[in-house]
């Protein structure tokens, strides 16, 4: 049999094409519009399933703060739409067409709603407002067993029945072919300011942001860049300092970021000198932290990028344990709680080196890497071995056949 | 009156208890495996009091590896396990099986750790969330779901349940405050998930866990994420002629871009019944009162407070209040707080409703539950997180007068088939139990349901876990496991290729 990429259009379609995947025991590579393929493992598929027929947005009701969008919508759409109405996906979704691709990066995502869901992506705000799943409010899906069927509605408030939701999120298209979903939106902020302290090293970095997150100033964003790579931001006030800086964000209605500007100056003046980015500044910057583009270029194999989440105070003693085996980079994001590494590539991407530093708990995903590294390493946590089997069951419960994604999480599975 | 009926208890697991205790003593200490109908009693129920039954025994573990023993004799030789937390539960979600061991968590009540580097706190499940925030309440934190049962619910319990309150509109629900779990699987198997650090990849069991109602797993350590206390907060009272023009309001407020700390709605006969209890100074001779908290910098708190005052103005409002101090604030809650027992002492026995809709369907829903007060003949006060669309309307009811606990039942079901033919949902923040097992078909399909006890399956392929609960039927694990192929029905021809 040769290989055949089947585009359903209609629900009817895409459960046929399920019905058929079965029938002949065939496996399927669930794409979108193909800009997240290389995040994950890569698929041992034979054929291609694109879900880009499934576009449009369904419902928008502004003030009932929920969107419905077909699984495939642009996510650039959809953030015109609520633009318009002063409102975001508030989780800051992560564009990573240069980080993934070596596209240049631009203000126009290529990647649609469902990946983004998927893949549970999310921002620098990811400390307050939480996580992609966090805002995903139901779903309508086709399962590895060509049953539809749906989870959660279109409201916050919900315990009817299993959150089905958050297992959607994150589960990279092996659990079912996700038609639509319902997220929550939130109104955008009136304005942002960014604290920039200049200079400091790793360990005063965390204590800086760390005093900032205590504080009871909702602090929305926290990301420390080494010198390094402060010199990449496109960020004057960024690339001039020539030193460390260490990034606190407000947001909020105007006279409220002001206040909490004042205080937080306050908070952060014994760790440097102070600098301050207004709502424009503001937002290229954390734009650059959210996608990655300290790291991208054209060529793939110019480094690996390792996605690093851990209890956020030790996010300085991890980076000291990965330098002393590997060269690279780090910065970091979620107040010290997410270190991007970027390291000269290795055969294996210095895999036990890195899981090994995690000894205060946590995960590591390999992000970018060519087809061949992410075939042999573990690109996401091992898990121990009752859950890597209660997760395994998990999938049975969807996809008893395995016919989708198959090998893009763990291998084999 | 049980109108709810419960799967027929297993008389040859009945026939073992002697020897299921005998086993339970040798796991845990002899005083805490409880057997005598007296002791039984006191756990016969949760909240949802109309229904009450004595499990086959009561065992509190102390820790995690008792739970692990106990859930493994209970696999080996097929008990059923009913989980529970401090028995606050409005849903019959922990109601005890004749043939199950009802597994009380009360002795886990220990907080493990604070870790205010990481801003989360580490606690076993049979904490309170009260005492959560009373622990890190020193250095100005707190864990922001807040349910009215805080000072006696457990945080495990506030997983099964995905326990909201006043505050999850701005600080969302326990979903979205807990970061890890430990959890003992049904075969003993004790499993660990998140931890300190954020989004584990992997499939999102914590996510899956929270809601489930104790139908996975028995959970035994809890992570959550703790907030540092908003600087100020001011409530206002906000006084209206008709429930419509406060949900106009409501509507405004969000649409203006403002996520008030708290935003809630009372209609005359909650207002009235909490003023009458707690003497709170609301208006009583408004249709809907809106009490809106905002918090934050006494800068943004003064600034919100202007707007809210002036789109409140523009939607007809007739009375605004506004805090001046913080015994006012309090004051201005405290009849909200109090509602539940203030509507307790002007009937009988009420029946608390938990249902969900958009919020821009209040006043449509209002009127439907109204009409339906005439068709059944029992009044019903509304008291309603008007923020997230989340209605608790209370209907009246006197329990020794013959049939009225089923007439009741059949309004406030009637209510739930409301909230979801305008887009709602059966429950916000209560949960399913067995109260709102049987409506579940109003909601989803028979595959919507099949494809969750898939779910359970994965964790519990026996149904030893609270069965009876949340689904109305069901099925055996190898029945929902078969695949349907349609063979030879391959090559669909109009499926576009490219």
């Amino acid at each position: 049999m040769t290989a055949e990429n089947i585009k359903p259009e209609t629900e009817e379609q895409l459960r046929d094409s399920i019905q058929w995947a079965l029938g002949d025991e065939v496996t399927l590579d669930i794409i979108g519009s193909g800009s997240k393929r290389t995040l994950g493992r890569p698929v041992d598929a034979k054929h291609c399933l694109d879900l880009s027929g499934f576009s449009g947005i369904t419902l928008y009701q502004p003030e009932e703060l929920v969107m419905t969008v077909k699984a495939a919508t642009p996510l650039v759409k959809i953030e015109a739409v609520l633009e318009k109405q002063n409102q975001e996906l508030a989780f800051e979704p992560a564009n990573y067409d240069a980080l993934l691709n070596g596209v240049p990066n631009s203000n126009q995502p290529s990647g649609t709603i469902g990946g983004v869901v998927a893949c549970n992506l999310s921002g620098p705000r990811r400390i307050k407002v939480g996580a992609a799943r966090d805002h995903l409010l139901g779903f309508h899906a086709v399962s590895g067993r060509g049953d539809l069927f749906k989870s959660g509605g279109q409201v916050v408030k919900n315990v009817t029945g299993f959150d089905l939701s958050k297992l959607m999120a994150g589960s990279f298209g092996t659990l079912a072919l996700i038609m639509d979903v319902s997220l929550k939106v939130l109104p955008r902020s009136e304005k942002a300011r960014t604290l920039l302290v200049l200079g400091a090293d790793d360990s005063q970095a965390i204590a800086a942001m760390t005093a900032a997150l205590h504080s009871p100033f909702e602090v929305s964003g926290a990301a420390h860049v080494p010198q390094s790579l402060s010199k990449h931001s496109t960020v004057s006030y960024v690339s001039a300092a020539a030193r460390s800086i260490t990034a606190v964000r407000i947001e909020g209605v105007g006279p409220s970021v002001e206040s909490r500007c004042d205080s937080l100056k306050k908070t952060l003046k014994p760790f440097g000198t102070l600098e301050e980015l207004h709502t424009r500044n503001s937002n290229t910057f954390w734009q650059e932290i959210r996608d990655v583009t300290y790291y991208t270029g054209t060529d793939l194999n110019q480094n690996q990028v390792w996605k690093i989440s851990v209890p956020p105070a030790s996010g300085a003693a991890v980076a000291d344990r990965l330098r002393q085996t590997l060269a690279g980079d780090i910065y970091y994001d979620w107040g010290g709680g997410l270190l991007w590494l970027a390291m000269t590539p290795q055969h294996d991407a210095g895999q036990d080196i890195v899981r090994e530093a995690l000894v205060d708990g946590g995960h590591a995903t390999l992000i970018r890497a060519n087809d061949t590294v992410r075939k042999q390493v573990d690109v996401f946590q091992p898990q121990p071995k009752a859950l890597a089997a209660l997760s395994a069951r998990v999938k049975e419960a969807f996809d008893p056949k395995g016919i989708l994604n198959p090998g893009r999480m763990i291998e084999g599975v | 009156m049980m109108s709810i009926t419960m799967p027929e208890p297993d008389q040859e697991v009945i026939a073992r208890r002697a020897d299921i205790i005998k086993a339970m003593q040798g796991i845990v200490p002899a005083g805490n495996v409880l057997e005598d109908a007296d002791e039984l009693r006191a756990y016969d129920s949760d909240a949802l009091p109309a229904y009450h039954a004595l499990p086959l025994i009561v065992v509190l573990p102390e820790t995690t590896e008792q739970v692990s023993q106990i859930l493994k004799y209970c696999h080996e030789n097929d008990v059923k396990i009913v989980p529970r937390g401090s028995g606050t539960g409005l849903t019959g979600a922990t109601l005890p099986l004749a043939d199950a061991i009802t597994l009380a968590m009360g002795k886990f009540d220990k907080i493990l750790g604070i870790d205010y580097d990481n801003r989360c706190v580490v606690a076993q499940s049979g904490c309170t969330n009260l005492s959560i925030t009373n622990a890190v309440a020193d250095e100005g934190f707190y864990y922001a779901p807040d349910p009215s049962s805080q000072i006696a619910c457990s945080i495990g319990g506030n997983i099964g349940t995905n326990a909201g309150g006043v505050h999850c509109l701005k600080y969302g629900l326990t979903t979205n405050n807990v970061m890890g779990l430990e959890m003992v699987m049904i075969d003993g198997e004790v499993i660990r998930i998140g931890g300190k650090h954020l989004d584990s990849e992997g499939y999102d069991l914590l996510g899956l866990l929270t809601g489930s109602e104790g139908l996975l797993g028995v959970i035994t350590e809890i992570t959550v994420r703790i907030l540092q206390k908003p600087e100020s907060a001011r409530a206002m009272l906000i006084g209206f002629g008709s429930s419509e023009a406060g949900g106009e309001c409501v509507a405004a407020i969000i649409a203006a871009g403002i996520i008030p700390g708290g935003m809630e709605m009372m209609d005359k006969p909650a207002i009235h019944a909490a003023d009458d209890f707690m003497n709170c100074g609301y208006p009583r001779d408004v249709e809907a009162l809106l009490i809106v908290e905002l918090d934050g910098p006494e800068a943004e708190v003064e600034y919100l407070i202007k707007r809210v005052e002036d789109i409140a103005k523009e939607t007809g409002a007739l009375k605004i209040q506004v805090s001046q101090n913080e015994d006012e604030r309090n004051m201005f809650w405290a009849g909200r707080k109090a509602a539940f027992p203030a509507v307790g002492r002007i009937s009988p026995d009420y029946y608390c409703m938990d249902g969900t809709i958009p919020r821009g369907k209040l006043s449509f829903v209002l009127k439907r539950i109204h009409e339906l007060e005439a068709k059944y003949g029992l009044g019903v006060a509304n008291v309603f997180h008007a923020g997230d669309g989340n209605l608790h309307p209370l209907i009246l009811y006197d329990a020794n007068k013959p049939g009225e606990l089923e007439t009741a039942e059949n309004f406030g079901a009637e209510i739930l088939k409301v909230c979801v033919e305008v887009g709602g949902v059966l429950s916000g923040e209560h949960g399913i139990g067995i109260e709102k097992r049987d409506l579940m078909g109003t909601m989803f399909t028979e595959d919507d349901m099949n494809q969750q006890q898939r779910v359970k399956c994965a964790f519990d392929a026996g149904h030893l876990l609270n069965p009876g609960k949340v689904y109305p039927t069901l099925h055996r694990c190898a029945e929902l496991g078969r695949v349907h192929v349609h063979q030879g029905q391959h090559r669909f021809p109009d499926i576009p290729r490219f």
